[in-house]
């Protein structure tokens, strides 16, 4: 995610990285990693997670990476909400395909 | 093959493609319509599916399950025949002629690995089998077999991320330092690389309709990245760009 402060508050959070933040930890599907309590820290968060945080120094833009922590791309085998659009700029939630199997093909014109 | 498994198995199974291109329909448009798809095709402009779901490069395939779960997470596959608008279908031929001609096989090492048949009957096999089918994996077999990610490549999307938004905002200098950082940081990362190859090569030679497939520098250009698609494609043994995982 993109964010011009790294004083992101939960719900910034939450909408720029998938996990929620609950009493047990950053959840996501069935997984939840334990963050200590106390008031919600975003950059220790992000640190718990394996998020990278990069900085452009000359726009003062900051990007939080994926999380990384158990190694892998995926944190869990639950399908990330992901948003995204059609041809006419229609906005398509890819969890809207629940209810059948889905074989999502990547491709692009390069 | 969509409209062969709707035959067999009704709506019980979607195909979905996403273009994952930061130029979205612009780039993507005359594409999707040369093939007419009936299954959903969608846009990633912001290439969330390689943070999302690990995808490394095109085609990547993903399946999940009807309560959404990831049964093969992120790998080389298709779904089908690539379908080309008529221009580009030429131009391929002709390059293809043109090696074969001279004696060489470039895609040689491109097309070894993952092997396009054998993957288009796995996936009849689940459409037919569900979860008892081979290819389907468990839920944490499935996370085991996702792309590796630690501090680098998290980094490196980071640094993709702050590219593209410099990118749109026409600071080129500076979206081509992050991916710089990117291509060094996750050298397997091939959509990272090819997207930021395409949009330079396709700048340097003015748009057109060929300039996205030009990833790499012109005689005499000032290329902006420290690989190219040729070079690093070349120094890859066989089966390394489209690894074999089934």
């Amino acid at each position: 995610m993109l964010t011009e402060t790294l004083d992101i508050d939960v719900a910034a959070f939450e909408a720029g990285t998938g996990w929620e933040i609950k009493p047990e930890g950053a959840c996501k599907g069935e997984v939840c990693v334990p963050l200590g309590g106390g008031d919600f820290d975003p950059v220790a968060t992000a640190e718990r997670l394996g998020m990278a945080i990069v900085r452009d120094e000359q726009r003062g833009l900051f990007a939080l990476g994926p999380e990384s922590f158990n190694g892998r791309a995926l944190p869990t085998a639950e399908a990330p909400e992901v948003v995204l659009e059609d041809l006419a700029g229609r906005e398509v939630r890819l969890s809207s395909f629940r209810g059948t199997k889905v074989v999502l093909v990547a491709w692009a014109p390069y | 093959m969509r409209s062969e498994l709707r035959a067999e198995h009704g709506d019980t199974i979607e195909i979905i493609t996403v273009s994952v291109e930061t130029d979205g329909a612009d780039a993507s448009r005359e594409f999707i319509e040369a093939a007419a798809p009936e299954h959903p095709s969608l846009l990633d402009r912001h290439h969330q599916l390689e943070r999302r779901f690990g995808v490394v490069n095109i085609p990547n395939v993903v399946w999940s399950d009807e309560a959404g779960m990831v049964v093969r997470p992120a790998e080389a596959g298709w779904a089908g025949p690539a379908e080309y608008p008529e221009w580009l279908a030429t131009i391929m031929e002709e390059r293809a002629r043109e090696a074969e001609a001279a004696g060489k096989d470039p895609m040689a090492a491109l097309q070894a690995g993952q092997d396009r048949d054998t993957y288009a009957d796995a996936i009849r096999d689940w459409a037919a089998k569900g979860p008892e089918s081979e290819f389907a994996l468990s839920p944490d077999a499935a996370v085991a077999a996702s792309q590796p990610r630690g501090d680098d490549q998290s980094a490196a999307a980071a640094h993709f991320e702050l590219g593209q938004q410099l990118w749109r905002d026409g600071d080129r200098e500076g979206a081509f330092a992050h991916w710089r950082e990117t291509h060094r940081l996750a050298p397997d990362a091939w959509t990272y690389k090819r997207q930021a190859w395409s949009l330079g090569g396709n700048e340097a030679r003015g748009g057109g309709d060929f300039g996205r497939f030009v990833q790499f520098p012109g005689p005499d250009q000032d290329w902006p990245f420290d690989g190219d698609f040729n070079t690093d494609t070349g120094a890859l043994a066989p089966g390394e760009y489209y690894p074999k995982t089934l």
